[in-house]
């Protein structure tokens, strides 16, 4: 495993109007590593997430992937160099079935281009069944294959954000963007969801980083920790050190955090 | 006999003529959840370029007198035309909200419409053009007209083919996407915009194929020939009714539409003078009812879209 970093943020600054969301970000993501992203609610975890993967216009600082800087690159050129991201509340495609959601979430098809639908159906169905074997394949690894055909309006909260995580695997992706992947998720299917990114890291390399409120989640599976409060980095280390940090206990409203 | 075949013959060259500008805004509305309510701007520069094209003008014509062309040779330019006016506005406001669109598509059509009933060097102006040659029009009555409704049901067995292989094919599956989820088909890497515009354009050429198809039907292109009422909100409703995101209810839709449409204006053209005028205000009030009532309770329309699970 390399030790280089997958994800470099230097000085985000994001602002709404008269809002500063994010102040001067900075952390960093090592590669292979899945690292998490607490704080309190408003620290500006989501903002990060939707600057960092081009859906808001950063005002100020640098987002390097691999090195290689994508600072106000479009979401669609981020997913093609390899970055993808899940939103906090699922959205999947509605009128979609399962499959056709993981589908949809393979890098463009040549089948996508007309006139290719019209003139060389052939190709475009054998593309298709090969695409669609794939999906197939990741939803049998998330335990979802029995749903393939339901519309995707038909699973739970957090069967849903499972068919996200599945949609950013489609992709290829090297680097995966989680918002809150156990949030409003039953007991049971949460293990699931943290084996499944635990094995995911391991077997296929892929690097995390996540936002989560579940601190225990985070201890678990995340090193390194960084802690955002009012749009900026407080804290980074290890989920102990992290918490030990008093600063960071004072930024959850000066509460103590649970101890585990 | 033969009147009631030639009515049939009418009402089904029209309720045709109907079906491809419906497909067209299925393939916008029904598939990619663009809102165009400027259908008739389409459908009037489609109906121009071709009508100018080629028609041979009447003596003192003020229009621009055109090459004369076969009607096969223009049909497909009144295509490219309507995807031409397509362009720069679905360039403009598909990046926007959607509904800038709908705000923008209603502001070109009356721009089209002012400008057709103006620019007399170019359209005739208020007398607009005549002369517009009808194809199979040699064979005489009843053939000509029989001939001519198997032309534009075929015009419209080929659109329907081209729209099942869109919205069949991975380009239909991300149109779908896209209207179901913007953001999270950003997420999935696809630039919802660029689709857009692919969709709002191929719809355009249809609604362009339809108004040359319309003009050559009347055999005369002028301003008052085409209103808003039939060519957009009619259009919407026949969309609606028949289910839209299904192109086999596009034309259903516009089908049986038509029908009650054509079959209404018999009606109020059989009461006397006073109260037929009233009947006509009466019809739009009633379609318009039927619309609210099929949003109430069948908003699928006849038949829906074909959604995962239902099968």
């Amino acid at each position: 495993m390399t030790h280089g970093l997958a994800l470099e943020v230097e000085g985000l600054v994001k602002r709404f109007g008269g809002l500063t969301a994010l102040d001067g970000v900075s952390f960093a993501v090592p590669e292979g590593s899945i690292t998490g992203l607490i704080g309190p609610n408003g620290a500006g975890k989501s903002t990060a997430f939707a600057t960092i993967a081009g859906f808001h216009k950063a005002d100020g600082g640098r987002v390097r992937l691999r090195g290689r800087d994508i600072t106000g690159a479009a979401p669609w050129a981020l997913h093609a160099a390899g970055l993808a991201r899940t939103f906090q509340i699922p959205r999947l495609f509605g009128r979609l079935s399962v499959a056709e959601n993981l589908m949809v979430g393979a890098p463009p098809q040549p089948g996508e281009k007309l006139p290719a639908p019209w003139f060389a159906r052939g190709r475009v169905a054998r593309e298709e069944a090969a695409l669609r074997a794939r999906a197939m394949a990741v939803l049998e690894r998330l335990n979802l294959a029995r749903h393939a055909d339901a519309p995707a309006t038909a699973l739970s909260g957090g069967q849903k954000k499972l068919v996200e995580l599945g949609r950013a695997l489609m992709s290829g992706a090297t680097v995966i963007l989680l918002d809150e992947p156990a949030a409003g998720v039953n007991r049971t299917l949460l293990r699931e969801i943290a084996a499944t990114i635990a094995r995911l890291n391991a077997e296929d390399g892929i690097t995390f980083l996540l936002i989560e409120h579940d601190l225990d989640l985070v201890a678990e599976l995340c090193q390194p920790v960084h802690c955002m409060a009012e749009g900026r980095v407080i804290a980074s280390g290890t989920m102990a050190e992290v918490r030990a940090d008093p600063t960071v206990a004072e930024a959850y409203l000066g509460m103590a955090i649970e101890a585990t | 006999m033969e009147n009631a075949l030639l009515y049939a013959v009418t009402l089904l060259t029209l309720a045709g003529i109907y079906a491809a500008l419906t497909l067209g805004l299925n393939l916008q509305w029904g598939l990619t959840g663009l809102m165009n309510f400027g259908a008739l701007g389409f459908v009037a520069v489609g109906a121009y370029t071709s009508a100018l094209l080629t028609a041979t003008p009447a003596p003192g014509a003020a229009h621009l007198v055109g090459p004369g062309w076969p009607w096969w040779a223009a049909w497909p330019l009144a295509a490219v035309a309507g995807a031409l006016l397509a362009l720069p506005i679905g360039a403009i406001s598909l990046r926007l909200r959607a509904d800038y669109l709908a705000i923008a598509t209603i502001g070109i059509a009356e721009i089209v419409r002012l400008f057709v009933r103006n620019e007399d060097w170019l359209t005739g102006g208020p007398l607009g053009v005549s002369g517009i040659p009808r194809p199979f029009e040699g064979l005489g009555q009843p053939w000509g007209p029989v001939a001519y409704l198997l032309l534009v049901a075929a015009v419209v067995a080929l659109l329907y083919a081209m729209a099942e292989a869109t919205a069949k094919s991975p380009f239909g599956r991300t149109l779908r996407a896209i209207r179901d989820d913007e953001e999270a088909a950003k997420a999935v890497g696809r630039n919802p915009a660029s689709f857009r515009l692919q969709a709002f354009v191929l719809g355009a050429a249809c609604m362009g194929l339809a108004g040359a198809m319309l003009a050559h039907f009347f055999k005369f292109m002028g301003p008052d020939a085409l209103d808003p009422i039939t060519a957009t909100f009619l259009v919407w409703v026949m969309l609606i009714a028949g289910g839209s995101g299904n192109n086999r209810g596009a034309i259903l839709g516009a089908v049986a539409i038509w029908a009650i449409w054509a079959a209404t204006d018999w009606i109020a053209g059989q009461l006397p003078g006073e109260l037929a005028t009233r009947a006509a205000y009466l019809r739009l009030f009633l379609i318009g009812l039927a619309l609210n009532l099929i949003l109430l309770y069948r908003p699928q329309g006849l038949i829906g879209e074909r959604l995962p699970g239902a099968r």
